[in-house]
Protein backbone atom coordinates (compact mmCIF):
# COMPACT_ATOMS: atom_id res chain seq x y z
CA UNK A 1 0.00 0.00 0.00
CA UNK A 2 2.88 2.38 0.88
CA UNK A 3 4.30 2.65 -2.60
CA UNK A 4 3.53 5.13 -4.95
CA UNK A 5 0.94 4.99 -7.49
CA UNK A 6 3.37 5.34 -10.40
CA UNK A 7 5.09 2.28 -9.36
CA UNK A 8 1.64 0.18 -8.63
CA UNK A 9 1.34 0.15 -12.63
CA UNK A 10 4.29 -1.51 -12.82
CA UNK A 11 3.71 -4.55 -10.06
CA UNK A 12 1.44 -7.06 -11.89
CA UNK A 13 -1.08 -8.85 -9.08
CA UNK A 14 -2.90 -11.42 -9.23
CA UNK A 15 -6.41 -10.36 -7.62
CA UNK A 16 -7.86 -9.01 -10.73
CA UNK A 17 -7.90 -12.12 -12.67
CA UNK A 18 -11.84 -12.90 -13.14
CA UNK A 19 -12.25 -16.47 -14.73
CA UNK A 20 -15.56 -15.81 -16.59
CA UNK A 21 -17.93 -19.14 -16.13
CA UNK A 22 -19.24 -19.79 -20.11
CA UNK A 23 -15.89 -18.69 -21.56
CA UNK A 24 -15.46 -18.47 -25.34
CA UNK A 25 -17.90 -16.08 -26.17
CA UNK A 26 -16.83 -13.57 -28.12
CA UNK A 27 -18.99 -10.70 -26.65
CA UNK A 28 -17.63 -11.95 -23.21
CA UNK A 29 -14.06 -11.15 -24.44
CA UNK A 30 -14.80 -8.01 -26.08
CA UNK A 31 -16.49 -6.78 -23.04
CA UNK A 32 -13.58 -5.49 -21.25
CA UNK A 33 -11.84 -3.65 -24.71
CA UNK A 34 -15.27 -1.86 -25.04
CA UNK A 35 -15.27 -0.66 -21.76
CA UNK A 36 -11.71 0.70 -21.74
CA UNK A 37 -11.86 2.08 -25.18
CA UNK A 38 -13.82 5.71 -24.51
CA UNK A 39 -10.97 6.60 -22.01
CA UNK A 40 -8.46 5.33 -24.67
CA UNK A 41 -9.30 7.07 -27.10
CA UNK A 42 -9.67 10.29 -25.53
CA UNK A 43 -6.11 9.53 -24.57
CA UNK A 44 -5.17 8.86 -27.87
CA UNK A 45 -6.69 11.95 -29.69
CA UNK A 46 -5.91 14.66 -26.89
CA UNK A 47 -2.89 13.32 -25.88
CA UNK A 48 -0.82 11.10 -28.15
CA UNK A 49 -2.12 12.43 -31.39
CA UNK A 50 -1.16 15.90 -30.34
CA UNK A 51 2.41 14.85 -29.60
CA UNK A 52 2.74 13.12 -32.74
CA UNK A 53 1.59 16.53 -34.43
CA UNK A 54 3.90 18.19 -32.59
CA UNK A 55 7.33 16.41 -33.38
CA UNK A 56 5.89 16.51 -37.16
CA UNK A 57 5.16 19.92 -36.92
CA UNK A 58 8.64 20.76 -35.50
CA UNK A 59 10.68 19.92 -38.72
CA UNK A 60 9.00 22.51 -40.60
CA UNK A 61 8.27 26.27 -41.32
CA UNK A 62 4.72 27.41 -40.72
CA UNK A 63 3.28 30.73 -40.27
CA UNK A 64 0.02 29.33 -39.85
CA UNK A 65 -1.20 31.14 -42.84
CA UNK A 66 1.27 29.81 -45.88
CA UNK A 67 2.28 26.34 -46.68
CA UNK A 68 4.46 24.16 -44.79
CA UNK A 69 7.86 23.76 -45.82
CA UNK A 70 10.18 21.04 -44.57
CA UNK A 71 13.42 22.40 -43.28
CA UNK A 72 14.17 18.91 -41.00
CA UNK A 73 16.27 19.50 -37.78
CA UNK A 74 16.63 23.26 -38.90
CA UNK A 75 14.05 24.67 -35.83
CA UNK A 76 16.31 22.72 -33.42
CA UNK A 77 19.39 24.02 -35.06
CA UNK A 78 18.10 27.90 -34.71
CA UNK A 79 17.07 26.81 -31.20
CA UNK A 80 21.03 25.77 -30.33
CA UNK A 81 22.05 29.51 -31.72
CA UNK A 82 19.31 31.56 -30.01
CA UNK A 83 20.87 33.46 -27.13
CA UNK A 84 17.06 34.07 -26.17
CA UNK A 85 16.30 30.67 -26.11
CA UNK A 86 19.37 29.83 -23.64
CA UNK A 87 18.29 32.25 -21.26
CA UNK A 88 14.49 31.06 -21.18
CA UNK A 89 16.32 27.62 -20.75
CA UNK A 90 18.41 29.42 -18.19
CA UNK A 91 15.45 31.06 -16.54
CA UNK A 92 13.56 27.65 -16.70
CA UNK A 93 16.29 25.76 -15.00
CA UNK A 94 16.95 28.08 -12.41
CA UNK A 95 12.60 28.06 -11.73
CA UNK A 96 12.87 24.99 -11.43
CA UNK A 97 15.87 24.18 -9.17
CA UNK A 98 14.69 27.02 -6.72
CA UNK A 99 11.19 25.78 -6.41
CA UNK A 100 11.77 22.30 -6.30
CA UNK A 101 14.20 22.84 -3.39
CA UNK A 102 11.74 25.31 -1.28
CA UNK A 103 8.57 23.13 -1.81
CA UNK A 104 10.51 20.10 -0.53
CA UNK A 105 12.44 21.59 2.61
CA UNK A 106 10.01 23.88 3.95
CA UNK A 107 7.17 21.42 3.77
CA UNK A 108 9.56 18.65 5.02
CA UNK A 109 9.78 21.02 8.48
CA UNK A 110 6.35 22.37 8.63
CA UNK A 111 5.59 18.37 8.39
CA UNK A 112 7.82 17.31 11.04
CA UNK A 113 6.65 20.24 13.36
CA UNK A 114 2.94 19.97 12.42
CA UNK A 115 2.34 16.29 12.54
CA UNK A 116 1.01 15.67 16.33
CA UNK A 117 -2.44 15.13 15.28
CA UNK A 118 -3.86 18.50 17.53
CA UNK A 119 -6.88 20.09 16.76
CA UNK A 120 -4.14 23.60 16.14
CA UNK A 121 -2.32 21.73 14.09
CA UNK A 122 -5.45 20.82 12.02
CA UNK A 123 -6.79 24.17 11.72
CA UNK A 124 -2.60 25.45 10.70
CA UNK A 125 -2.54 22.53 7.95
CA UNK A 126 -6.16 24.03 7.03
CA UNK A 127 -4.53 27.33 6.41
CA UNK A 128 -1.91 25.77 4.83
CA UNK A 129 -3.92 24.06 1.87
CA UNK A 130 -6.19 27.00 1.36
CA UNK A 131 -4.11 28.49 -1.71
CA UNK A 132 -3.29 25.04 -3.19
CA UNK A 133 -7.56 25.09 -3.75
CA UNK A 134 -7.85 28.59 -5.19
CA UNK A 135 -7.32 29.64 -8.83
CA UNK A 136 -3.83 30.77 -10.27
CA UNK A 137 -5.56 33.64 -11.65
CA UNK A 138 -6.68 35.10 -8.24
CA UNK A 139 -3.67 34.02 -6.55
CA UNK A 140 -1.47 35.74 -9.46
CA UNK A 141 -3.47 39.15 -8.87
CA UNK A 142 -3.32 39.30 -5.39
CA UNK A 143 0.36 38.57 -5.08
CA UNK A 144 0.69 41.26 -7.93
CA UNK A 145 -0.84 43.95 -5.86
CA UNK A 146 0.72 43.22 -2.81
CA UNK A 147 3.54 43.00 -4.66
CA UNK A 148 2.98 46.52 -6.57
CA UNK A 149 6.27 48.75 -6.19
CA UNK A 150 4.65 52.31 -5.42
CA UNK A 151 0.90 50.95 -3.86
CA UNK A 152 1.96 47.15 -2.92
CA UNK A 153 1.34 46.04 0.97
CA UNK A 154 4.79 44.27 1.26
CA UNK A 155 6.66 47.95 0.06
CA UNK A 156 4.75 49.71 2.67
CA UNK A 157 5.75 46.74 5.50
CA UNK A 158 8.79 47.34 4.78
CA UNK A 159 9.08 50.87 4.93
CA UNK A 160 7.97 50.50 7.93
CA UNK A 161 10.53 48.63 9.03
CA UNK A 162 13.48 51.54 7.40
CA UNK A 163 13.90 49.66 4.40
CA UNK A 164 13.95 50.65 0.54
CA UNK A 165 11.21 49.56 -1.28
CA UNK A 166 12.02 46.82 -3.51
CA UNK A 167 10.70 46.48 -7.59
CA UNK A 168 9.26 42.64 -6.81
CA UNK A 169 8.55 42.32 -10.31
CA UNK A 170 10.00 45.56 -12.66
CA UNK A 171 13.83 44.80 -10.84
CA UNK A 172 15.00 42.03 -13.38
CA UNK A 173 17.16 40.30 -10.90
CA UNK A 174 14.51 39.64 -8.34
CA UNK A 175 11.13 39.28 -10.41
CA UNK A 176 11.88 35.40 -11.16
CA UNK A 177 12.23 34.85 -7.30
CA UNK A 178 9.24 36.63 -6.68
CA UNK A 179 7.31 34.19 -8.93
CA UNK A 180 9.29 31.27 -7.13
CA UNK A 181 7.82 32.34 -4.11
CA UNK A 182 4.21 32.64 -5.39
CA UNK A 183 4.63 28.85 -6.21
CA UNK A 184 6.27 27.67 -3.23
CA UNK A 185 3.34 29.80 -1.39
CA UNK A 186 0.44 28.05 -3.19
CA UNK A 187 2.41 24.57 -3.14
CA UNK A 188 3.44 24.61 0.68
CA UNK A 189 0.12 23.09 2.16
CA UNK A 190 -0.13 20.26 -0.67
CA UNK A 191 3.20 19.47 -0.04
CA UNK A 192 2.68 19.50 3.68
CA UNK A 193 0.14 17.11 3.71
CA UNK A 194 1.49 14.78 1.53
CA UNK A 195 4.69 14.59 4.13
CA UNK A 196 2.33 14.52 7.05
CA UNK A 197 0.02 12.04 6.04
CA UNK A 198 3.39 9.49 4.76
CA UNK A 199 5.04 10.04 7.65
CA UNK A 200 1.94 9.07 9.42
CA UNK A 201 3.06 5.88 8.53
CA UNK A 202 6.11 5.35 10.34
CA UNK A 203 5.91 2.33 13.00
CA UNK A 204 5.47 4.28 16.41
CA UNK A 205 7.66 2.03 17.87
CA UNK A 206 10.63 3.59 15.66
CA UNK A 207 9.97 6.80 17.65
CA UNK A 208 9.61 4.73 21.49
CA UNK A 209 13.33 3.25 20.17
CA UNK A 210 14.44 6.34 19.66
CA UNK A 211 12.76 8.04 22.77
CA UNK A 212 14.86 5.36 25.18
CA UNK A 213 17.99 5.83 23.63
CA UNK A 214 17.61 9.64 24.30
CA UNK A 215 18.14 10.67 20.67
CA UNK A 216 18.09 14.11 19.93
CA UNK A 217 15.29 15.76 17.88
CA UNK A 218 16.77 16.35 14.66
CA UNK A 219 18.76 13.07 14.71
CA UNK A 220 15.51 11.47 14.88
CA UNK A 221 14.15 13.65 11.61
CA UNK A 222 17.41 12.79 10.09
CA UNK A 223 17.97 8.54 11.19
CA UNK A 224 14.07 7.97 11.21
CA UNK A 225 11.52 10.47 9.34
CA UNK A 226 13.66 11.24 6.37
CA UNK A 227 14.49 7.90 5.18
CA UNK A 228 11.57 6.26 6.11
CA UNK A 229 9.54 9.48 3.88
CA UNK A 230 11.97 8.88 1.08
CA UNK A 231 9.52 7.22 -1.01
CA UNK A 232 7.56 10.39 -0.80
CA UNK A 233 9.92 13.23 -0.87
CA UNK A 234 10.92 10.74 -4.57
CA UNK A 235 7.44 11.36 -5.42
CA UNK A 236 6.91 15.22 -4.55
CA UNK A 237 10.18 15.71 -6.14
CA UNK A 238 8.98 14.36 -9.66
CA UNK A 239 5.59 16.56 -9.42
CA UNK A 240 7.50 19.48 -8.41
CA UNK A 241 9.82 19.32 -11.27
CA UNK A 242 6.94 18.98 -13.59
CA UNK A 243 4.99 21.31 -12.31
CA UNK A 244 8.11 23.47 -11.83
CA UNK A 245 8.32 23.26 -16.17
CA UNK A 246 4.82 24.38 -16.86
CA UNK A 247 4.42 27.28 -15.18
CA UNK A 248 2.93 29.79 -17.57
CA UNK A 249 -0.43 31.38 -15.75
CA UNK A 250 1.80 33.69 -13.19
CA UNK A 251 4.24 34.27 -15.77
CA UNK A 252 1.83 35.17 -18.07
CA UNK A 253 -0.51 37.50 -15.61
CA UNK A 254 2.06 38.95 -13.27
CA UNK A 255 5.41 39.96 -15.84
CA UNK A 256 4.33 38.54 -19.36
CA UNK A 257 7.72 37.64 -19.29
CA UNK A 258 9.38 40.61 -18.36
CA UNK A 259 11.28 42.81 -17.03
CA UNK A 260 13.97 42.25 -20.20
CA UNK A 261 12.94 38.46 -20.54
CA UNK A 262 13.95 37.56 -16.50
CA UNK A 263 10.83 36.33 -16.17
CA UNK A 264 10.66 34.16 -19.92
CA UNK A 265 10.09 30.25 -19.13
CA UNK A 266 9.79 27.51 -21.49
CA UNK A 267 5.83 27.30 -22.14
CA UNK A 268 5.58 31.13 -22.17
CA UNK A 269 7.74 31.03 -24.55
CA UNK A 270 6.12 28.59 -25.90
CA UNK A 271 3.19 30.43 -26.14
CA UNK A 272 4.36 33.45 -27.69
CA UNK A 273 6.02 32.01 -30.57
CA UNK A 274 2.72 29.74 -31.24
CA UNK A 275 0.26 32.17 -30.64
CA UNK A 276 1.96 35.56 -31.28
CA UNK A 277 5.01 35.46 -33.28
CA UNK A 278 2.90 32.29 -35.41
CA UNK A 279 6.48 30.79 -35.60
CA UNK A 280 4.94 27.39 -35.66
CA UNK A 281 7.36 25.25 -36.29
CA UNK A 282 9.83 26.84 -33.98
CA UNK A 283 7.35 26.28 -31.33
CA UNK A 284 6.94 22.75 -31.78
CA UNK A 285 10.55 22.08 -31.37
CA UNK A 286 10.76 23.93 -28.26
CA UNK A 287 7.77 21.72 -27.01
CA UNK A 288 9.60 18.79 -28.25
CA UNK A 289 12.60 19.99 -25.82
CA UNK A 290 10.03 20.39 -23.03
CA UNK A 291 8.98 17.21 -23.42
CA UNK A 292 12.45 15.79 -23.75
CA UNK A 293 13.01 17.25 -20.35
CA UNK A 294 9.72 15.76 -18.47
CA UNK A 295 10.45 12.40 -20.12
CA UNK A 296 14.48 12.51 -18.57
CA UNK A 297 13.26 13.08 -15.52
CA UNK A 298 10.39 10.84 -15.57
CA UNK A 299 12.80 8.13 -16.66
CA UNK A 300 15.42 8.73 -14.05
CA UNK A 301 12.85 9.39 -11.23
CA UNK A 302 11.81 5.24 -11.88
CA UNK A 303 15.21 4.41 -12.19
CA UNK A 304 16.36 5.70 -8.99
CA UNK A 305 13.06 4.27 -7.43
CA UNK A 306 14.11 0.95 -8.35
CA UNK A 307 17.25 1.08 -6.74
CA UNK A 308 17.74 3.07 -3.68
CA UNK A 309 14.87 3.38 -1.77
CA UNK A 310 13.93 2.01 1.66
CA UNK A 311 11.11 -0.42 0.89
CA UNK A 312 8.75 -1.33 3.45
CA UNK B 1 8.91 25.53 34.01
CA UNK B 2 10.07 29.16 32.64
CA UNK B 3 11.35 27.39 29.64
CA UNK B 4 8.09 25.54 28.76
CA UNK B 5 6.10 28.66 28.81
CA UNK B 6 9.08 30.24 26.22
CA UNK B 7 8.34 27.12 24.33
CA UNK B 8 4.67 27.39 24.05
CA UNK B 9 4.86 30.88 23.48
CA UNK B 10 7.38 30.53 20.74
CA UNK B 11 5.04 27.60 19.04
CA UNK B 12 2.31 30.69 19.24
CA UNK B 13 3.87 33.15 17.67
CA UNK B 14 5.05 30.52 14.88
CA UNK B 15 1.69 29.60 14.43
CA UNK B 16 0.56 33.34 13.95
CA UNK B 17 2.91 34.50 11.64
CA UNK B 18 2.04 30.82 9.57
CA UNK B 19 -1.46 32.30 9.43
CA UNK B 20 -0.70 35.52 8.54
CA UNK B 21 1.31 34.66 5.44
CA UNK B 22 -1.58 32.67 4.25
CA UNK B 23 -4.81 34.16 5.02
CA UNK B 24 -3.22 37.56 5.34
CA UNK B 25 -3.63 37.91 1.37
CA UNK B 26 -6.86 36.86 0.78
CA UNK B 27 -8.03 39.17 3.76
CA UNK B 28 -6.21 41.94 1.72
CA UNK B 29 -8.05 40.58 -1.61
CA UNK B 30 -11.60 41.15 -0.06
CA UNK B 31 -10.48 44.57 1.59
CA UNK B 32 -9.19 45.74 -1.70
CA UNK B 33 -12.68 44.66 -3.42
CA UNK B 34 -14.54 46.92 -0.63
CA UNK B 35 -12.56 49.84 -0.89
CA UNK B 36 -12.94 52.96 -3.56
CA UNK B 37 -9.97 53.46 -6.31
CA UNK B 38 -8.74 56.35 -4.57
CA UNK B 39 -8.18 54.28 -1.13
CA UNK B 40 -6.46 51.45 -2.97
CA UNK B 41 -3.72 54.25 -4.09
CA UNK B 42 -3.51 55.74 -0.35
CA UNK B 43 -0.51 55.42 1.59
CA UNK B 44 -0.28 54.03 3.93
CA UNK B 45 -3.09 51.98 3.05
CA UNK B 46 -6.06 51.49 5.21
CA UNK B 47 -6.44 47.98 7.18
CA UNK B 48 -10.33 48.48 7.31
CA UNK B 49 -13.30 49.83 5.30
CA UNK B 50 -15.72 51.92 6.91
CA UNK B 51 -17.54 52.33 4.19
CA UNK B 52 -17.79 49.10 1.83
CA UNK B 53 -17.99 50.01 -1.77
CA UNK B 54 -20.29 46.93 -2.70
CA UNK B 55 -20.89 48.63 -6.47
CA UNK B 56 -17.35 47.19 -7.24
CA UNK B 57 -19.26 44.45 -7.60
CA UNK B 58 -21.47 45.28 -10.47
CA UNK B 59 -18.94 47.24 -12.15
CA UNK B 60 -17.51 43.70 -12.94
CA UNK B 61 -20.38 42.93 -13.96
CA UNK B 62 -20.88 45.80 -15.96
CA UNK B 63 -17.27 45.10 -17.37
CA UNK B 64 -17.45 41.60 -18.37
CA UNK B 65 -20.28 39.18 -19.27
CA UNK B 66 -20.30 38.04 -15.79
CA UNK B 67 -23.30 35.82 -16.23
CA UNK B 68 -22.65 33.99 -19.41
CA UNK B 69 -19.30 33.61 -18.28
CA UNK B 70 -20.41 31.98 -15.32
CA UNK B 71 -22.59 29.89 -17.09
CA UNK B 72 -19.96 28.85 -19.08
CA UNK B 73 -18.24 27.51 -16.08
CA UNK B 74 -20.92 25.78 -15.17
CA UNK B 75 -21.28 24.17 -18.90
CA UNK B 76 -17.82 22.38 -19.06
CA UNK B 77 -17.51 22.31 -15.13
CA UNK B 78 -20.93 19.82 -15.31
CA UNK B 79 -19.97 18.13 -19.19
CA UNK B 80 -16.30 17.23 -18.01
CA UNK B 81 -17.80 15.56 -14.75
CA UNK B 82 -20.88 13.75 -16.52
CA UNK B 83 -18.05 12.54 -19.16
CA UNK B 84 -15.48 11.47 -16.65
CA UNK B 85 -18.25 9.45 -15.24
CA UNK B 86 -19.17 7.62 -18.18
CA UNK B 87 -15.43 7.03 -18.80
CA UNK B 88 -13.73 6.66 -16.18
CA UNK B 89 -16.06 3.87 -14.17
CA UNK B 90 -15.92 1.34 -16.93
CA UNK B 91 -12.60 1.48 -17.98
CA UNK B 92 -11.53 1.24 -14.16
CA UNK B 93 -13.50 -1.62 -13.63
CA UNK B 94 -12.37 -3.18 -16.52
CA UNK B 95 -8.69 -2.52 -15.53
CA UNK B 96 -9.38 -4.17 -12.27
CA UNK B 97 -11.73 -7.11 -12.82
CA UNK B 98 -10.66 -8.66 -16.36
CA UNK B 99 -7.34 -9.68 -17.29
CA UNK B 100 -7.20 -9.27 -21.09
CA UNK B 101 -4.47 -9.40 -23.82
CA UNK B 102 -2.77 -5.70 -24.15
CA UNK B 103 -4.45 -4.97 -20.09
CA UNK B 104 -0.71 -4.12 -19.05
CA UNK B 105 0.16 -2.31 -21.70
CA UNK B 106 -3.38 0.05 -22.01
CA UNK B 107 -3.07 0.39 -18.56
CA UNK B 108 0.85 1.75 -18.33
CA UNK B 109 -0.35 3.50 -21.59
CA UNK B 110 -2.87 5.24 -19.26
CA UNK B 111 -0.55 5.97 -16.75
CA UNK B 112 1.96 7.37 -19.23
CA UNK B 113 -0.81 10.17 -19.90
CA UNK B 114 -0.70 11.31 -16.24
CA UNK B 115 2.60 12.94 -16.78
CA UNK B 116 1.86 14.95 -20.00
CA UNK B 117 1.11 18.37 -18.74
CA UNK B 118 -1.70 20.27 -21.37
CA UNK B 119 0.98 23.25 -20.97
CA UNK B 120 3.13 20.93 -23.09
CA UNK B 121 0.47 19.91 -26.22
CA UNK B 122 -1.62 23.21 -25.90
CA UNK B 123 -0.53 24.45 -29.65
CA UNK B 124 -0.73 21.04 -31.07
CA UNK B 125 -4.26 20.70 -29.86
CA UNK B 126 -5.54 23.88 -30.54
CA UNK B 127 -4.05 23.35 -34.25
CA UNK B 128 -6.36 20.50 -34.34
CA UNK B 129 -9.35 22.00 -32.94
CA UNK B 130 -8.95 25.00 -35.37
CA UNK B 131 -8.68 22.53 -38.51
CA UNK B 132 -11.95 20.77 -37.15
CA UNK B 133 -13.56 24.35 -36.92
CA UNK B 134 -13.81 23.25 -33.10
CA UNK B 135 -12.48 26.37 -31.76
CA UNK B 136 -15.09 28.85 -29.64
CA UNK B 137 -16.88 25.27 -28.65
CA UNK B 138 -17.85 24.04 -25.45
CA UNK B 139 -16.82 20.48 -26.84
CA UNK B 140 -12.90 21.93 -27.32
CA UNK B 141 -12.94 22.95 -23.55
CA UNK B 142 -14.75 19.29 -22.68
CA UNK B 143 -13.22 16.98 -24.59
CA UNK B 144 -9.74 16.88 -23.91
CA UNK B 145 -10.76 16.28 -20.38
CA UNK B 146 -13.44 13.88 -20.70
CA UNK B 147 -11.14 11.29 -19.32
CA UNK B 148 -8.74 11.51 -16.60
CA UNK B 149 -6.03 8.97 -16.15
CA UNK B 150 -5.28 9.85 -12.71
CA UNK B 151 -9.59 8.81 -11.51
CA UNK B 152 -9.34 5.57 -13.70
CA UNK B 153 -5.93 4.78 -11.50
CA UNK B 154 -7.78 5.71 -8.12
CA UNK B 155 -11.28 4.17 -9.31
CA UNK B 156 -9.33 0.74 -9.99
CA UNK B 157 -7.71 0.92 -6.98
CA UNK B 158 -11.21 0.96 -4.95
CA UNK B 159 -12.32 -1.55 -7.22
CA UNK B 160 -9.25 -3.86 -6.44
CA UNK B 161 -9.87 -4.00 -3.11
CA UNK B 162 -13.83 -4.90 -2.96
CA UNK B 163 -13.76 -8.40 -2.01
CA UNK B 164 -14.08 -11.41 -4.46
CA UNK B 165 -16.96 -13.16 -2.76
CA UNK B 166 -18.96 -10.16 -3.41
CA UNK B 167 -18.69 -10.09 -6.83
CA UNK B 168 -18.68 -14.20 -6.67
CA UNK B 169 -21.84 -13.96 -5.36
CA UNK B 170 -23.63 -11.24 -7.41
CA UNK B 171 -22.94 -13.54 -10.61
CA UNK B 172 -24.16 -17.07 -8.76
CA UNK B 173 -27.27 -14.66 -8.78
CA UNK B 174 -26.61 -14.64 -12.75
CA UNK B 175 -26.16 -10.77 -12.89
CA UNK B 176 -24.37 -9.48 -15.42
CA UNK B 177 -21.30 -7.34 -15.37
CA UNK B 178 -22.80 -4.11 -15.71
CA UNK B 179 -25.11 -4.93 -13.14
CA UNK B 180 -22.24 -5.68 -10.93
CA UNK B 181 -20.47 -2.73 -11.93
CA UNK B 182 -23.20 -0.18 -11.21
CA UNK B 183 -25.64 -2.21 -8.02
CA UNK B 184 -22.74 -3.76 -6.40
CA UNK B 185 -19.30 -2.02 -7.18
CA UNK B 186 -20.52 1.43 -7.23
CA UNK B 187 -22.30 1.67 -4.05
CA UNK B 188 -18.77 0.52 -2.21
CA UNK B 189 -16.68 3.15 -4.07
CA UNK B 190 -18.84 5.98 -3.37
CA UNK B 191 -16.22 7.73 -1.25
CA UNK B 192 -13.87 7.91 -4.30
CA UNK B 193 -16.37 8.66 -6.58
CA UNK B 194 -17.43 11.93 -4.44
CA UNK B 195 -13.19 12.61 -3.92
CA UNK B 196 -12.97 12.85 -7.48
CA UNK B 197 -15.78 14.56 -8.59
CA UNK B 198 -14.17 17.75 -5.67
CA UNK B 199 -11.15 17.23 -6.91
CA UNK B 200 -12.09 17.17 -11.08
CA UNK B 201 -14.74 20.70 -9.92
CA UNK B 202 -11.78 22.44 -7.87
CA UNK B 203 -9.39 22.26 -11.06
CA UNK B 204 -12.09 22.92 -13.43
CA UNK B 205 -13.57 25.62 -11.75
CA UNK B 206 -9.78 27.23 -11.48
CA UNK B 207 -8.73 25.77 -14.65
CA UNK B 208 -7.29 29.15 -16.66
CA UNK B 209 -4.92 27.61 -19.24
CA UNK B 210 -7.40 25.34 -21.85
CA UNK B 211 -10.30 28.28 -21.84
CA UNK B 212 -6.99 30.76 -22.65
CA UNK B 213 -5.74 28.60 -25.26
CA UNK B 214 -8.73 27.32 -27.08
CA UNK B 215 -11.11 30.05 -26.87
CA UNK B 216 -10.93 33.21 -28.93
CA UNK B 217 -14.39 34.54 -28.46
CA UNK B 218 -16.00 35.65 -24.95
CA UNK B 219 -19.03 33.19 -26.46
CA UNK B 220 -17.65 30.17 -24.65
CA UNK B 221 -14.71 31.49 -22.40
CA UNK B 222 -15.09 30.65 -18.40
CA UNK B 223 -14.90 32.53 -15.30
CA UNK B 224 -10.96 32.93 -14.78
CA UNK B 225 -10.37 34.18 -18.38
CA UNK B 226 -12.90 36.82 -17.67
CA UNK B 227 -12.00 38.05 -14.87
CA UNK B 228 -8.63 38.62 -16.34
CA UNK B 229 -10.59 41.06 -18.93
CA UNK B 230 -10.58 43.48 -15.93
CA UNK B 231 -6.79 43.69 -15.68
CA UNK B 232 -6.34 43.99 -19.36
CA UNK B 233 -9.30 45.59 -20.05
CA UNK B 234 -8.65 50.02 -19.78
CA UNK B 235 -5.34 51.17 -19.35
CA UNK B 236 -4.76 51.56 -15.43
CA UNK B 237 -5.21 48.67 -13.34
CA UNK B 238 -7.82 49.34 -11.12
CA UNK B 239 -7.14 46.92 -8.24
CA UNK B 240 -10.38 47.53 -6.09
CA UNK B 241 -12.37 46.02 -9.69
CA UNK B 242 -10.08 43.28 -9.91
CA UNK B 243 -10.32 42.25 -6.37
CA UNK B 244 -13.75 42.28 -6.76
CA UNK B 245 -14.15 39.85 -9.61
CA UNK B 246 -11.20 37.66 -7.71
CA UNK B 247 -13.55 37.19 -4.90
CA UNK B 248 -16.56 36.26 -6.90
CA UNK B 249 -14.39 33.59 -8.60
CA UNK B 250 -13.07 32.55 -5.31
CA UNK B 251 -16.21 32.32 -3.19
CA UNK B 252 -17.43 29.00 -5.12
CA UNK B 253 -14.60 27.03 -4.14
CA UNK B 254 -14.20 28.55 -0.42
CA UNK B 255 -18.03 27.34 0.26
CA UNK B 256 -17.11 24.00 -0.74
CA UNK B 257 -13.72 24.44 1.34
CA UNK B 258 -15.16 25.34 3.97
CA UNK B 259 -17.95 22.46 4.39
CA UNK B 260 -15.68 19.51 2.91
CA UNK B 261 -12.24 20.92 4.35
CA UNK B 262 -11.60 17.40 5.61
CA UNK B 263 -13.31 15.17 2.64
CA UNK B 264 -10.98 17.44 0.09
CA UNK B 265 -7.52 17.58 2.40
CA UNK B 266 -7.76 13.70 2.28
CA UNK B 267 -9.10 13.97 -1.30
CA UNK B 268 -5.68 15.75 -2.30
CA UNK B 269 -3.73 13.32 -0.09
CA UNK B 270 -4.70 10.21 -2.14
CA UNK B 271 -2.84 11.64 -4.66
CA UNK B 272 0.79 11.34 -3.09
CA UNK B 273 0.27 8.62 -0.67
CA UNK B 274 -1.70 5.62 -2.82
Amino acid sequence: METNYALNGRVRTSAAVSKKSGAGKAGAKLLPYTMVAPSIAVFCVFILYPIGYMIYLSFFHWNLIGPKTFIGLENYLDLLHDADFWQVMGNSFLYMFLMVSFSLMIPLLLAFTLKQDTRLNKFLQGVLFTPYIVSLVSISYVWMWMMDSDYGLINYLLHLFGMSPVGWLSDPSVALPSLIFVSVWKGIGYNTIIFISSMETIPQYLYEAANLDHAKKHTVFFRITLPMISPTIFFLTLMNIISAFKVFETVNLMTQGGPMNSTNTLVYDIYQYGFQFYKIGYASAMGVVLMGIIGICTVLYFRALSRRIHYR
Amino acid sequence: MKRNVLRRAGRGLAGLILVLIFFAPFYWMVLTSLKTLGQTLKMPPDFWVSDPQWRNFSEVMRRIPFFSMLKNSIIVTIGILVCQCLTVIPAAYAFARFQFRGSSFLFGLTLTTMMIPAQMIFLPLFLMFSKMQMINTYASLILPSASSAFAIFMMRQTFKQVPDEIVEAARLDHAGEFKIMCRVMLPIARPTVVTLALITFIATWNDYFWPLVLTTKDTVRTLPVGITALHLDEGGIDYNVLMAGNVLLVIPVMIAFFFAQKQIIKAFTYIGDK
